[in-house]
């Protein structure tokens, strides 16, 4: 399965109105690999993620998914590709329950998960089902974004800053969800600002400044490059 | 003879199934209202236009066509629904990442044209049509006579709103509409096409006026102005309801026609403003309306 691209981004660049977020970020991932982007706030790393799903306004450079061009294509097309984005703040629906928000994404391909199997993953979810989703607490919401995609179908997942301001315990519950993910053969791009979380897990780093790709590292790399990455990171 | 506080039930009776039919007209159209301004962020300041368009749909097809009463009830709001998305297309969909108040004003400008160019057309003084055979006459209850076709229209409308209701808070294609009107950005991410969502609703609430329109042809005149007439009482029922609840819209509507039914009855003086009695003080005492989420 491995070896073959899945994702392919080049000279992309990425503009809210008039500010120009991404100056020609270049980089791609493979089939089934877990890569994490690194990088201080504002380096635009969340505007990549963005980009990608076409959630930006004007968008330049290309934007290869599974070897179709996306760049002027609209979010929903984008995402009947078979991806699937869980964002920074999480979007969870207060108008809908925690069922309903995990039933709400329409299933793009076929393979997704059942809502047992999602249960199964993350049993909390199973007893707060019939909750309003914003009336659950920031640990359940976050395991709600993350889970309303896996039932979908998408094969590549855009995960942002998923560990952000959660307990450790739960923090170490993601991240063997993710591993799982991983070994079912998971396309996924992380985007972390917890540095040991994204170490733990992703095969490969890329530090993301002033909305370049610039460092990239392979996972057996990092114990010696561990300096001047945290350097590069203000960590 | 029966009396309640000093009035004969008859006449009491007679002005609550007046205020049950105006009630009707008033929740369907807000409930239009409600559906657009949740979707669109758009305050469709020419509902009252499609209303009346929807009446004089009606009477045209019948004028021109011979398609009576029923066959106007499907063919209007599609008519009346599809210039409302050709509208949304041309005109609507520049507006959404703006203020409110744009869209306000544009609609506002597109009701003024469609009421202007009818009254070029057809006059002030109206047109009258029919009520259909069926629906003529009166259910004879021993105790009043009850019109047939007034029943029809509490009847039929309260079904309509209700279905509705029932689409937009149970089914897949209402969780999309739920998920759309909250956070569009995020939902059409998910792969759902939401600009498509955003035209239908339009057409679907304008198409819901013309519905409306169809049903009040035969019982006001169907003219030019009757939409105007109607749309600031409707704004009222609106924003008592809660801008944007669809449960807010549609019982607001129908207490809010028979609050003005009894007024009639009881202190005729305070009929024309009584909806807006209650409108102010609703503001008072709860700003987002009575069904409205505080934000």
């Amino acid at each position: 399965m491995s070896g073959t691209e899945y994702l392919r981004v080049t000279g992309l660049h990425a503009f809210y109105g008039e500010s120009h977020i991404l100056h020609g970020m270049d980089f791609s991932i493979d089939r089934g690999e877990c890569v994490s982007l690194l990088g201080r706030n504002g380096a635009g790393r969340t505007t990549t993620l963005r980009a990608i799903m076409g959630l930006t306004g004007r968008r330049t450079g290309s934007i290869m998914v599974n070897g179709t061009e996306t760049i002027h294509w609209p979010p929903h097309r984008i995402a009947r590709l078979g991806l699937g984005y869980c964002p920074e703040e999480r979007g969870i629906y207060a108008s809908l329950s925690c069922e309903e928000n995990l039933l709400m994404p329409p299933v793009v391909a076929s393979g997704g998960m059942t809502l047992e199997e999602i249960y199964d993953l993350f049993p909390n979810l199973k007893e707060r089902r019939h909750s309003q989703g914003t009336r659950m607490s920031g640990g359940e919401q976050q395991m709600l974004a993350l889970a309303r995609i896996l039932r979908t179908g998408a094969r590549l997942l855009l995960l942002d800053e998923i560990s952000e301001g959660l307990a450790p315990v739960i923090v170490e519950r993601l991240a063997e969800v993710i591993s799982l993910l991983k070994t079912r053969g998971y396309t996924i791009l992380l985007v972390e600002q917890n540095f040991h979380f994204a170490a733990s897990l992703a095969d490969r780093m890329i530090v993301v400044e002033h909305g370049r790709a610039g460092l990239q590292l392979s996972q057996n790399e990092l114990a010696d490059k561990k300096e001047a990455l945290q350097e590069l990171l203000g960590v | 003879m029966i009396e309640i506080f000093g009035v004969p039930l008859l006449a009491l009776a007679g002005q609550l199934l007046l205020g049950l039919v105006n009630g009707s007209f008033y929740a369907l159209l807000s409930l239009g209202l409600a559906v657009i301004f949740g979707m669109l962020n758009i305050i469709n300041f020419a509902h009252g236009a499609f209303y009346m368009l929807g009446a004089f749909a009606a009477w045209m097809l019948l004028d021109n066509f011979g398609i009576g009463y029923f066959g106007a009830l499907v063919l209007a709001p599609i008519l009346v629904g599809a210039v409302g998305i050709l509208a949304e297309r041309l005109l609507l969909k520049r507006l959404y990442r703006l203020d409110h108040l744009y869209g306000l004003l544009l609609t506002f400008g597109l009701a003024l044209i469609l009421e202007g160019l009818f009254r070029d057309r057809f006059g002030v003084s109206g047109e009258t049509y029919d009520v259909p055979d069926v629906l003529e006459g009166a259910l004879n209850l021993g105790f009043m006579a009850l019109p047939k076709y007034r029943v029809w229209v509490v009847g039929f409308s309260s079904l309509v709103c209700l279905a509705t209701w029932l689409v937009i808070e149970k089914t897949r294609l209402g969780s999309y509409l739920r998920a759309a009107t909250e956070n569009p950005q995020l939902t059409q991410a998910f792969g759902v096409n939401v600009p498509l969502m955003v035209m239908l609703t339009y057409g679907f609430g304008v198409g819901l006026a013309a519905l409306a329109g169809v049903m009040a042809a035969p019982i006001f005149q169907v003219s030019p102005l009757m939409g105007s007439n109607l749309i600031i009482v409707v704004f009222a029922v609106v924003v008592i309801g809660g801008m944007g609840s669809i449960l807010g819209a549609i019982v607001s509507g129908l207490a809010l026609g028979v609050v003005e039914g009894l007024a009639k009855v009881y202190y005729p003086e305070a009929s024309a403003t009584v909806v807006f009695v209650i409108m102010a003080i609703v503001l008072i005492l709860r700003p987002a309306g009575l069904f409205g989420k505080e934000k």
